[in-house]
Order: structure tokens, then sequence, then C-alpha cells
């Protein structure tokens, strides 16, 4: 390992959030020239410490040196004077600029800006680190992937020696990410220290030299990447070993599915907002006991998908059927009372947190409970209890639902959602931020529903979860569905490509 | 030192927002009561206990509460369901105006038929005045609070001119509605007292509104949409339809409020019938943690510095609009203490490096 002086030395640092303890005396040393993975759960500490190093929160005790000289960010002005770049999942790009511009924006310190000059500066950056961008070229028409390396450009141009990215493979294809890591070792090789943070261990191994995991704010391990192991690094993480939840080998279904009526089928559906076209002609049927995956980069007419089948948005035209009825009023209730279970995409907007547990998980029934007006509360309370035993959500039924934990509500969600046996299961991003073990519940629990008969509509950003639940694959590109796969033919490659709106592999952007 | 975190306030701290406010509002009004030359500790002797001491004025707070506990009720139910309802005072009008329109008629009537008949106009007549916003709130998401508050000042007027033009009385020329029919007028409830039925429909109504509140189906979706419309619409609560009912019934509730005052002190529609009965009801319902034992508390509360108010501008001289800069004080104190229940107050302990 690298016996150089550090480029930046964390020492004891800690981080109070009221009674929460986001980093508790955290050691740990930034070496140039080298790829360091910060490795956690949700919750870990894995973004307090990026913030701390880049200045956007003040550290509580404990002190941080740059080139071994003691320093204090008190603002993200002054880690930038100190080299330090920090690329966000969110980008802030203006779309309607250049590249360069974008890159120069709030940093140039001449009035004038000469363009030919600025884009040749720009654009010998872009050639040294291997980026492959054209400074001239809108940013608005690039490509996800791109705007990323615009960003990391733009930290670059502020003369970073540390470049911290977020969850920088969050929003990119597989394709994609392949590029992006040829760009980290670019970085690498020109003695930038490069932190990324992330919870796929793939990627982990794939491209750091270094590894440290945070555990409940704590630093638990560092070890170097090419002397451990996936299992290891899991383990660290959750601090127990874990089993992922894979989708049971299963033969194609007895019954010819044109014979039978589908439990769920949409066909030509359009949805469009101010103008712009979020579902465009989406047809597809989910039979029972199938599980059916739709993958796609975020922002491509899912969220709009899942509104329009759980009756939260009325969709322009096109026909939702369920069970071979037609649905005609997109509402909730339409939806519930024809035995739909719905896990919304964002949890929190499916419960009210200043309610309790048991009337949040008991809202979607409560004609059960209700004679003449009168809610019965004992028999509310008792329900609710039951539930909570079966999902083993760690509350009490009358605790306010905003004090729980994301993973215990979306057991609410879910043990709401599945309650009354279900026939199609509509889940949105059911694993979203859950760690590892709420994750294999909650997919467990999905391929429960289909076992048992339901069909299950599984939407998730994770490719990984795709492949490993769904009976069958959509993909959705620009609103409409670029490619459809039965369980056995998809790759993480094949369905990177039709994600990116690319029907052939032939017809692949091959990186350079 | 002391250090606020952002967490949900323990319930110690919660009991102790009201006793706090009151607190900080009589310490700021003490400063406006200075500046008249009295002393602060005689006048808030005089607003706060003296009306305790005779046995007609703690009646007097009654009848004044009347009133008050019903706008507070309006004023809850509607911001229970996150319907930011100002418009209780006009509401209040309307529903006086129907029973001054009803109650000349009702001669010859029994008298609980009359009452009845009374009060459903009244309620009615809230409604019908609480209906216009809500509709425009839920179809075309205009913003009550304004459409609301603007029609205040348009029933007002309308019943100015109704007084002024063709009710004027030809004989002595008052701006008064026709006297409602003896059957119509609300029963006394306590012998050597204005205390009259009206108190008990209030005191009904408070309660309803808890047992609405915490044993209804109806009440549980009230409080999810005000407190998650988002989410209570995903549960599949019919949002739209809640808000135009709960927005219905507290104009409904408002409107009893008019009659009350019609049919149990004046017997006639007057201008000055309300001094912002409505506009207190919104500081009732505030106060009272939109809760019916808590409205209970706090309206019988600004009742009783309504009535000591009264008797202190008598006794001591000081103006009779003290009593609003007090209501409108604590108003703005305990929406300020509100905002601080996010908050939990902590001793931080300063501890050392290393």
């Amino acid at each position: 390992m690298t016996q150089a002086a550090p480029l930046i030395r964390l020492e004891g640092v800690t981080k109070r959030f009221g009674p929460l303890l986001a980093n508790d005396a955290v050691s740990l040393s930034f070496y140039e020239g080298e790829v360091l993975a910060l490795l956690g759960e949700n919750g870990a500490g894995k973004s307090t410490l990026s913030k701390i190093l880049f200045g956007m929160v003040k550290i509580d005790e404990g002190q941080m040196f740059v080139s071994g000289q003691p320093v204090r960010f008190r603002s993200p002005a002054d880690a930038i004077a100190h080299g330090v770049g920090f690329v966000s999942q969110h980008f802030s790009l203006v779309p309607t600029f250049t590249v360069a511009e974008n890159v120069v924006l709030g940093r140039e310190g001449s009035a004038v800006l000469t363009r030919g000059k600025l884009e040749r500066r720009v654009g010998n950056l872009s050639e040294r680190f291997g980026l492959g961008l054209e400074p001239g070229q809108l940013v608005g028409e690039l490509s996800v992937g791109e705007q990323q390396r615009v960003e990391i450009l733009k930290a670059l141009c502020g003369r970073c020696r540390l470049l911290i990215l977020d969850e920088p493979t969050a929003v990119l294809t597989p394709q994609d990410t392949a590029r992006f890591f040829g760009v980290l070792r670019t970085l690498q090789e020109q003695g930038v220290s490069v932190v990324i943070i992330t919870h796929k261990l793939g990627e982990v191994m794939a491209i750091s030299q270094r590894v440290a995991v945070l555990r409940l704010g704590r630093l638990v391990g560092e070890r170097v990447t090419h002397e451990t192991s996936e299992a290891e690094l899991a383990h660290l993480m959750v601090g127990r070993d874990t089993a992922q939840v894979t989708r049971p080998a299963r033969s194609a279904p007895a019954t010819a599915p044109t014979k039978v009526t589908p439990l769920l089928r949409v066909a030509d559906l359009h949805y469009s907002d101010r103008g712009r076209t979020r579902i465009g002609g989406v047809s597809f049927d989910l039979h029972a006991g199938e599980v059916v995956g739709i993958a796609g980069v975020a922002g491509n007419g899912q969220s709009e998908l899942v509104a329009v089948l759980t009756g939260m948005l009325k969709p322009d035209a096109g026909v939702v059927a369920l069970s071979g009825e037609q649905v005609a009023d997109f509402t909730p209730n339409t939806f519930l009372a024809r035995g739909v279970g719905r896990i919304p995409e964002d949890r929190f907007r499916g419960i009210v947190g200043e309610l309790s547990v048991a009337e949040n998980l008991l809202l979607e029934q409560l004609s059960s409970f209700t004679r003449a007006g009168h809610l019965d509360r004992r028999a509310l309370k008792r329900k609710a209890e039951t539930m909570i035993t079966a999902y083993g959500i760690k509350a009490r039924p009358n605790d306010r639902a905003r004090t729980l934990s994301g993973g215990n509500v979306q057991k609410i969600i879910l043990a709401r959602a599945l309650a009354r046996d279900p026939k199609v299961v509509i889940a949105a991003q059911p694993t979203r931020g859950l760690d590892v073990g709420a994750t294999a519940y909650v997919q467990g629990k999905l391929l429960e529903q289909a076992a048992r008969g339901a069909g299950v509509l599984l939407v998730s950003d994770d490719l990984d979860e795709i492949l490993r639940l769904s009976d069958r694959i959509l993909v959705m590109f620009r609103g409409g569905l670029s490619g459809s796969f039965s369980a056995g033919e998809a790759d993480a490659d094949t369905l990177g490509l039709r994600m990116a709106g690319r029907a052939e592999p032939e017809e692949a952007h091959v990186p350079a | 030192m002391f250090r606020l975190e952002r967490a949900p306030a323990p319930l110690w701290q919660r009991a102790l927002v009201p006793v706090l406010a009151v607190l900080v509002t009589f310490i700021l009004v003490s400063l406006v009561i200075l500046g008249t030359g009295v002393d602060p500790l005689a006048v808030f002797r005089e607003v706060l206990f003296e009306p305790l001491t005779s046995r007609s004025d703690r009646l007097e707070v009654l009848v004044q509460a009347t009133p008050l506990l019903l706008t507070g009720v309006a004023v809850a139910v509607a911001f229970r369901g996150g319907y930011y309802n100002i418009g209780a005072e006009g509401q209040l009008y309307t529903g006086a105006l129907a029973a001054a329109l009803v109650g000349p008629r009702l001669g010859g009537v029994p008298a609980a038929l009359s009452v009845a008949v009374m009060l459903a106009a009244g309620f009615f007549g809230g409604a019908l005045w609480a209906l216009t916003p809500a509709l425009l709130k839920i179809r075309l998401k205009v913003d009550e609070v304004v459409t609301t508050l603007l029609l205040n000042s348009v029933m007002l007027f309308l019943i100015s001119a109704l007084l002024n033009g063709p009710w004027r009385d030809p004989v002595s020329g008052w701006p008064r509605s026709p006297a409602i029919a003896a059957s119509a007028q609300f029963p006394g409830i306590i012998p050597r007292s204005r205390v009259h039925l009206g108190l008990l429909v209030a005191l009904l109504a408070v309660a309803l509104l808890g047992w609405v509140l915490r044993r209804t189906r109806f009440g549980l979706e009230l409080r999810a949409v005000g407190l998650g419309a988002d989410a209570a619409r995903f549960m599949g609560v019919r949002v739209r339809r809640v808000v135009l009912i709960s927005a219905l019934v507290s104009g409904g509730v408002a409107g009893l409020a008019g009659v009350g005052e019609v049919a149990g002190v004046h017997t006639y529609l007057i201008g000055e019938l309300s001094p912002g009965y409505g506009y207190t009801g919104i500081i009732v319902a505030t106060f009272g943690g939109l809760s019916a034992p808590g409205i209970l508390i706090s309206g019988l509360f600004l009742a009783l510095i309504d009535t000591g108010t009264l008797s202190a501008s008598r006794t001591l001289g000081v103006p009779v609009y003290l009593g609003d800069v007090l209501e409108a004080t604590l108003l703005l104190v305990t929406l300020a203490f509100l905002l601080l229940n996010r908050y939990r107050l902590r001793w931080a302990v300063k501890r050392p490096v290393g």
C-alpha cells in the first residue's frame, strides 16, 4: 500500500445530529493516485463523512489534515480551495449552456470570456483525463453518463486533488459504468485521489484499491481490495452473514398465457405532462404466478406508469384491465377494490407520519372496522397487532409512523398492500434505500406472492434486483418499452443496451 | 447551555406550551398597558380573577363562551382537514341572517320545533356561505384563506344593506331585523342569567367534535387528509369529499353561533351582533390545539378575558380594545410556541476534544 504521506487525513472525526451519532471517531487517510471505496449501508455515515470532507458539515470533534497541515473547512469554498472536489448524484448543470460554459461557470476570474480560448482549455482538460467531451456541445444534448463526466470535469477544473463521487453509478447503464470506470483509472494515473461512495460490492471489487467500511457511524474495517472478498465486505457492512433472495427455478407456467385472461393488461397506454410524453404507448400483460420486472434508467416513465397503475394518475389514452375488466375510474379506490396491492415509489408518501402505525396499516380497509360511522378502535388495534407480528414490524400499534426507520415503514406498506391477498401487486422501488436484511425480507415476500398465484409487477432501478426476481423483464426507455426478455435470456449487458435505447449490440457505442 | 434539536418535543414540553404562551402573552401585553399608565398586575387581576368572584359575572362568561365554543369547533373541524377556513365570521352572520329570516315566521309553532327549525336554518345558512370557497378549493385549487376571508366582508355589507334598507324599523329608524317569534327564542337554562340554550348546543358540538375525531371513520380520514393529503389519497381516502364535508360542517357550526346570538341574546339581527367571534374562534381552536378538551378550556378562557376586559375598562379605565390585543397576542405567541414544539430543548454539555 501507499507509504507516502496522505493527501488528507481525518483523525477521530465525530459528528452528531441530535441523538444520532453520524460519525463516531473516524480516522481515515486518503492518498494520491488511489481509488478508495467508502462502503456502508444507508445511514452508516458515508454521506456525512463525504460532506465533512467537502466542508458542507462541520466536525464536532476530531481533526482534519491536508498535506499534514491541520485545517477546518467552513464551507465548500474552503474545501475547493484545498483541492477537494465533489460530484453529487444530482447534477447541477445548465442544459442550455455548452460543456465549456458549464465547466467554468462560477469559477472564471476574468470578466471577459473568450470562447475559443475557453473551449481549448476545457478541451485539453477533457482530453488529459480521457473524458471524451466536446467542449462546444450543449449539455442538454448529452446523455446522463456524459453529463456526469461534465460534473467531473467541473471538479477537475477547480484543480482538485481529491475527488469525491457520491453513488456515481446509480444513474448509469452498465455500459456507461464501464466507461466511467475507465475515467476513474485515468484520474488515478494522473495522481488524483478518488473516493467513491457506494453500497454496491461488485463496483468496489472492480475499481477500488482500498475499501473503508462504515457501520452505524463507525469505521468497522479497512481492507486492501485485492486481499478481501465480497463476502467479507458484506459481513463487515451488515455485521452478520446474509443470503440473497433469488427467484426459484421454474419451468414456464403450465397454462399457455395467451389462452387465459391476464390479471393485469395494459394496452397502448399514453400519458403526457405539459407537452412532454411520459408514457408513449406501453402495452404488456401480467399473469398469475408471474413476476414481471420493469427495468430502466430512472426518469424514463416508470414513475408515471406506477402512478397510473396505483390510481394516482389518469392516463390520456389506453386501456388498463384487471382480470379482463377495464378500469374506467382511475382512483386508488378502484384499484383497491379490484384487489391490487400497491407499494409506492416513495414510501414516505405512502404513510401519514403523524398518524399511528395501526392507523397507517388499516386506513385502506376502514370499512371492515366501521359500523354506522363508528370506528371499532379495539378491533383496529387487535388487527394491527397481528399484522405487526406477522411482518416483524418493530413498533407498537400506537407509535407514530414517522418515528420508524425506513425498513419498518416499508414493512407497514408491505403489510398493508399484502394484507388482503391481492391478485396483483404493484411494487415500485420496493427495496430502495433499505439495508440488506430488510431488502431480503421484502424480496422474499414479493416472491411469496407470486408463488401464491398473484401477479407481481416489479418496477426497480436496481438491475440486479430485477434480474434476480423477475420471470419476464421489460425495459422502459423514454416512455416506451424498448425490450422484453424472459428470465433466462437477459443479462445486465443486454438490458443495459436497451436501457440506453439501443436495440442491437452492433449499434452500440463502443467505449474508447 | 441550552440547545435546540430538531426532534419532536416530549409530552411534558407540549403540555407546558399553553401555560408558557399565556405567561409570555401577559408579559408582552404588560408593556402596552404600562404605556397607558396603569399597573399591569391590577389589570390582569381585574381581567382574570374579578369575573370569577361574582355569580353574575361567572354566568356572563358562559354567555360569552357560547359563540366562542361554536366558532372554535367550526374552525377546528376545517383546520383538522388542512382547510384553512378564516370565514367563520361571515358564516356566523349568514347563520344569523337565516335565523332572522325564519324566526319571525314561527309564531304559533311549538317551541321545540321552532328551535329545531332555527338551528337547522342557521346551520344550512352557514354551510351555504362556506360552499363556494370549498368548491373553488377542491375544483380549481383556489386558496381558501383568501376566499373565505373576503366573503366575510361581503356578508357583513349584505346584512348592513338589509338592515339599513328593507329591514330598517319604520317607527324607530333602528337598523335591525324584525323580532323573531317568542317560540323561536332560545329558553334560558340558568335562572336569573342570560345563559341560554345555545350553551348546551355549544357543549354538544364540542363533545361531538371529540367523538368524531377519535371514534369515527370520518374523523380518522379527516386527520389523515390534514396531515398528509397525498398519502391519504394513496390509501383510498376520498380527499376532495372529506375536504368538502369538513368545510360545510365548519360553516354550519359557525352558523349555529349566529343563531345563538339572534335567538338567545338579541331576538333580532343587528349589524354589531358579533364583535369578531368568528376570528376569535381561530384563536380558540389554535390555542386549544384543535382538540375538543382544548377548545373547551380555551373557549372559556377567552370568554373570561372578554368579560374581564369589560369590567377592567369600567373600573380601571383601560380601553376595551385591550381584550383584542390580549387575544391576538395570545394567537401569535401560541403559533410561535407550536413551531417550537418541533424542537426539543436539551442541556448540552461541551465535551473536551479527544
